[in-house]
C-alpha cells in the first residue's frame, strides 16, 4: 500500500461502540412514520418496494404502525429478478397473505423470454430490475415510490433527499435536486413524473437491527446462521445453487453463515457467522469493519460509480 | 443506557469552494474510526491510481461530477457515533450555486461548522453562511480556521479572523461562535489537540461535537400539532367508529383531557385519548397513552366530532396563535428564477399547501453591511437566487402560524413554484417586530 493511512487498527469491540438508544430508535420510528403518513395524504397512487430484505420489511413494519388500527394504504410492488433465495420468496408470500396486502410483481424473466432485456454476461441481474420497474411504475402510474435505501450504505445513496423526484424517464439528476428544508417534504410532480421516498434515510445498519430486536420482528432465515455449500469468489463467499457455481480453482465447502442483504443470489455474497438472534446480530454488526454493501454486493465494486450510475437510470 | 444520556446531535457543514469542507469531513469520519476498512481500500485504490496521497475528500465525495472536478456538488449525510452521543452530519457545498444546500443543510442542524482557510480570511461566503446560520437560528456556529498549517500556526492570523468573525456573529445575533484552529490535511485540533497550536487552549472540533447542547426543548413550548391524515378503518370490527387524527407533536406536550382549540375553524374541545400503534407479526391495534411530547408521531381522538382534516392544527386552548392570512417573513431565495412582486406562488406550510401571492419585498440583505436595504438602493429589483430578503404574502387560506423565533415548525415554510413544482424559497415568519437579524 503507498498510502499513508491504514485501515481502523483496533477492532472496534461491541464494548465501546454504542447502541442505539431507545430515545433515538423512537426518534428515527416518528420520523419515518411522519413521511409514510405525508405520502398518503398528498399522493394518489404509492407503492412500496417490498424485495422481502430486512429494510423493506422493517418499512412495511413502520407503514402499518403508521395507519393503525386501518390497514396499510398502499400496495406493494417486487421487482422479481428470478434469482431470488426461495426462503425470501416464502417470507414474501406469506407476510401479503397474513396482513390481507396487494402485491404486484414485475418479473425480470417476462423481460428476458421475450427480448426486452437479455441476460448479462456475468449471469447476474440485480441491474436488470430497472427495465421492469420504470415500466411497472408507469403502467400502474404509481406517482410515489417507496424504497428501503438508506444513506449510509453507499456514497450515491448518501446524497440522496428523502422525496427525490424522477423524471418521466426514472431519472435521477443529483446536480439538480429540490432542496429540502425541515420536515417540509415537497412531492410535488408534473404528470409522468414521480417521487421515490426514502422512510429510512436516517437508519443505519446497526439502527435497523436494534430496531428488528426490539420490534420482535420476524425475517427470512437466511438472515441468521445456518449451515450452507459456499464458495469464495472475490473475497466473498457465494452460495452454490442454481444460479451461481464455481469456476475452475473455487472450491465448494460447507460453512456457517448468514446474509447482511438479501438480492440476486448470484452476487450476493454470505459472511460468516454464528449469530442466531437478532441480539447477537446487533453485536456482530456494531463490531463489523466492514460496510453491509462492500461485503456483500458483487455489483457495487464494478466501478468507481456503479450506484450512482444505476441510479441515474432510475434504479433504486 | 446507563445514566449518561446518548443524544443525538444534527450537524451541517459550510464554507466557500476550496476551503477543505470534505478534507474535514473526511477527518473526521476516520478519525472517529467511524470509516470501515471497505471504504479505506476503495479510496487507497482511486488515491493511488490517480497518483496522489490518500484524498480524505474521497470518503465522502461520492458522484462522478464531484470526483471529476474536485468539488462537493450535493448535500451528502452522513452517520457516526462516538461512545457519548451519534451524529448526523450534513456535509454541504460551498460553491455560490449550491447555497440553497446550505439551507438545506442547516435548517435542521444544531452545530454549522463554517470553514475559512487561513490564508484568506472572511469571504462574501463565511458572511453568507454567517448570515444563514443566524436566520435559522442555528443554536451553536463552530468556526473552523483551516489550513493553519500554511500559515505556520501563526496565533496572530488565528486571532485575527477569529475577531472578524466575532464582530459578524454579534451583528446577527448569534450567540455561540466556537473559534479552533484547524488543519483538516494534517489532522490538527479535529479529534486529538495539536502539539503545534501551544497558544490554544479551547476544545478539539470532537470535544466541543460532544458537549454541545442540541437545540432548545421544543416540548417546553405551547402545543402545536399539526393533522396529517385522519384514519377512519370503517372496518367491520372493534375499530367501526374509529376517527383519529395522525401527526407529529410539533411542540409541547398533549395529554388527554386537555383543553384544546383546532384551527383554522376555532372549535374549542378536549382531547379524548392519544393512540399509537401497537403491532404483532399478524394484528394490528392501537393502545392508549396518557401524553405525547415534542417529536413523537401519535393518532389524537377529540371529544367532539368537527370537521378535522389534514391542514388542521390542534393548538393549546391557553396559547392559541389564531390564524393569518398575511404573512411578514424572511426568506432564503433558492432558485434562479427571480422574484417580483405580485408573483404568484404556492406556499407549504406545516400540512397546509396554498396559493399565495407576494405583495412586497421590502428589502434585501446586504452582506456587507449586514443589514436589509430597501430595493433599488442596492441595485436590485427583486430577489435572485442565493438572495436573502424581507416580504409580504397573502395567502388564500388561514395558516396556524408563530413567528420563527418561538417555532421552527409552525414559523417556516416553503414557496412552490405552481406550475412545476420546484422549491424556490425557505421563508421564515417574522415576530412582532419584524425583526431576524
Amino acid at each position: 500500500m503507498t498510502a499513508t493511512i491504514e485501515a481502523n487498527e483496533a477492532p472496534v469491540t461491541a464494548a465501546t461502540t454504542p447502541t442505539t438508544t431507545v430515545t433515538e430508535l423512537d426518534a428515527l420510528e416518528s420520523e419515518s412514520i411522519f413521511v409514510f403518513r405525508e405520502v398518503a395524504a398528498e399522493f394518489e397512487r404509492p407503492v412500496i418496494l417490498f424485495s422481502g430484505g430486512k429494510d423493506s420489511i422493517v418499512m412495511l413494519h413502520l407503514a402499518r404502525k403508521a395507519f393503525a388500527p386501518a390497514p396499510v394504504p398502499f400496495t406493494l410492488l417486487h421487482v422479481d429478478t428470478g434469482h431470488n433465495f426461495p426462503e425470501v420468496l416464502a417470507y414474501r408470500d406469506s407476510v401479503v397473505e397474513t396482513l390481507g396486502l396487494r402485491l404486484e410483481v414485475a418479473q425480470v424473466e417476462d423481460y428476458l423470454a421475450d427480448g426486452r432485456l437479455r441476460e448479462r454476461a456475468d449471469g447476474t441481474r440485480n441491474q436488470l430490475q430497472t427495465v421492469p420497474l420504470l415500466d411497472a411504475i408507469n403502467s400502474h402510474r404509481f406517482d410515489a415510490v417507496f424504497g428501503g435505501g438508506r444513506r449510509d450504505e453507499e456514497r450515491a445513496r448518501a446524497k440522496e433527499r428523502i422525496f427525490s423526484l424522477r423524471d418521466e424517464f426514472g431519472q435521477w439528476d443529483p446536480r439538480n435536486q429540490r432542496p429540502e428544508l425541515w420536515s417540509l417534504y415537497n412531492g410535488k410532480h408534473r404528470p409522468g413524473e414521480h417521487v421515490r421516498v426514502f422512510p429510512l434515510s436516517n437508519w443505519t445498519e446497526l439502527d435497523i437491527w436494534n430496531y428488528i430486536e426490539r420490534e420482535e420482528i420476524a425475517l427470512p432465515s437466511i438472515y441468521y446462521a445456518h449451515e450452507r455449500d459456499v464458495f469464495e469468489r472475490d473475497g466473498m463467499l457465494l452460495a452454490v445453487g442454481p444460479y451461481s457455481q464455481p469456476r475452475d480453482g473455487e472450491t465448494v465447502g460447507s460453512r456457517v453463515v448468514r446474509y447482511r442483504t438479501v438480492g440476486d443470489m448470484s452476487c450476493t455474497g454470505a459472511v460468516a457467522s454464528t449469530a442466531v438472534t437478532a441480539a447477537e446480530v446487533v453485536v456482530e454488526v456494531a463490531a463489523s469493519e466492514i460496510t453491509e454493501r462492500g461485503a456483500t454486493r458483487a455489483d457495487d465494486r464494478a466501478s468507481e460509480a456503479a450506484m450512482e450510475d444505476r441510479k441515474r437510470e432510475g434504479y433504486f | 443506557m446507563g445514566t449518561t444520556e446518548h443524544t443525538l446531535l444534527r450537524l451541517a457543514t459550510a464554507g466557500s469552494v476550496d476551503d477543505g469542507k470534505s478534507t474535514l469531513v473526511g477527518r473526521l469520519l476516520h478519525d472517529c474510526k467511524a470509516i470501515l476498512a471497505d471504504q479505506i481500500a476503495h479510496v487507497q485504490t482511486v488515491s493511488a491510481a490517480r497518483g496522489g496521497d490518500f484524498d480524505f475528500a474521497l470518503l465522502t465525495d461520492g458522484l462522478r461530477a464531484e470526483r471529476e472536478q474536485g468539488i462537493t456538488i450535493d448535500v451528502a449525510y452522513r452517520y457516526f457515533a462516538t461512545d457519548k452521543r451519534s451524529f448526523i452530519l450534513a456535509d454541504c457545498p460551498g460553491h455560490v450555486q449550491y447555497t440553497r444546500n446550505t439551507v438545506t443543510g442547516a435548517s435542521t442542524a444544531d452545530v454549522v461548522i463554517i470553514l475559512v482557510d487561513a490564508r484568506h480570511g472572511v469571504l462574501e461566503q463565511t458572511r453568507r453562511h454567517l448570515a444563514v446560520a443566524g436566520l435559522l437560528r442555528v443554536p451553536h456556529v463552530v468556526l473552523a480556521v483551516n489550513k493553519i498549517d500554511l500559515v505556520g500556526y501563526d496565533e496572530a492570523i488565528f486571532q485575527g479572523i477569529a475577531k472578524d468573525v466575532s464582530q459578524l456573529a454579534d451583528q446577527l445575533g448569534i450567540a455561540d461562535v466556537q473559534a479552533i484552529p484547524v488543519s483538516a490535511l494534517i489532522g490538527d485540533n479535529i479529534v486529538e489537540p495539536s502539539a503545534s497550536t501551544s497558544w490554544y487552549a479551547g476544545p478539539t472540533l470532537l470535544e466541543f461535537l460532544e458537549s454541545a447542547s442540541g437545540r432548545s426543548d421544543a416540548s417546553a413550548q405551547p402545543l402545536r400539532f399539526p393533522v396529517q391524515y385522519v384514519i377512519r378503518p370503517q372496518t367491520d370490527n372493534e375499530y367501526r367508529d374509529y376517527r383519529g387524527y395522525t401527526g407529529t407533536v410539533a411542540s409541547g406536550t398533549v395529554s388527554v383531557g386537555d383543553q384544546v382549540i383546532v384551527l383554522p375553524a376555532g372549535r374549542r374541545t378536549s382531547v379524548a385519548g392519544i393512540d399509537r400503534a401497537v403491532i404483532s407479526a399478524t394484528t394490528t391495534a392501537v393502545a392508549e397513552r396518557p401524553s405525547a411530547v415534542a417529536g413523537e408521531a401519535v393518532t389524537v381522538r377529540l371529544t367532539d366530532d368537527l370537521d378535522v382534516a389534514r391542514g388542521s392544527v390542534i393548538v393549546s386552548a391557553d396559547s392559541s396563535p389564531g390564524t393569518r392570512r398575511e404573512l411578514s417573513a424572511t426568506v432564503c431565495w433558492l432558485s434562479d428564477r427571480p422574484l417580483s412582486v405580485g408573483a404568484r406562488l404556492l406556499i407549504k406550510h406545516t400540512t397546509t399547501t396554498a396559493q399565495a401571492i407576494v405583495t412586497k419585498i421590502s428589502g434585501v440583505l446586504d452582506l456587507t453591511a449586514l443589514e436589509f436595504t430597501g430595493l433599488g438602493v442596492i441595485d436590485a429589483t427583486g430577489l435572485d437566487l442565493n438572495d436573502i430578503g424581507k416580504v409580504q404574502l397573502k395567502v388564500a387560506a388561514p395558516l396556524a402560524a408563530d413567528p420563527y423565533s418561538s417555532n421552527n415548525i409552525t414559523g417556516s415554510f416553503l414557496l412552490i413554484d405552481a406550475h412545476d413544482g420546484w422549491t424556490l424559497a425557505a421563508g421564515m415568519i417574522d415576530d412582532e417586530e419584524g425583526e431576524l437579524l
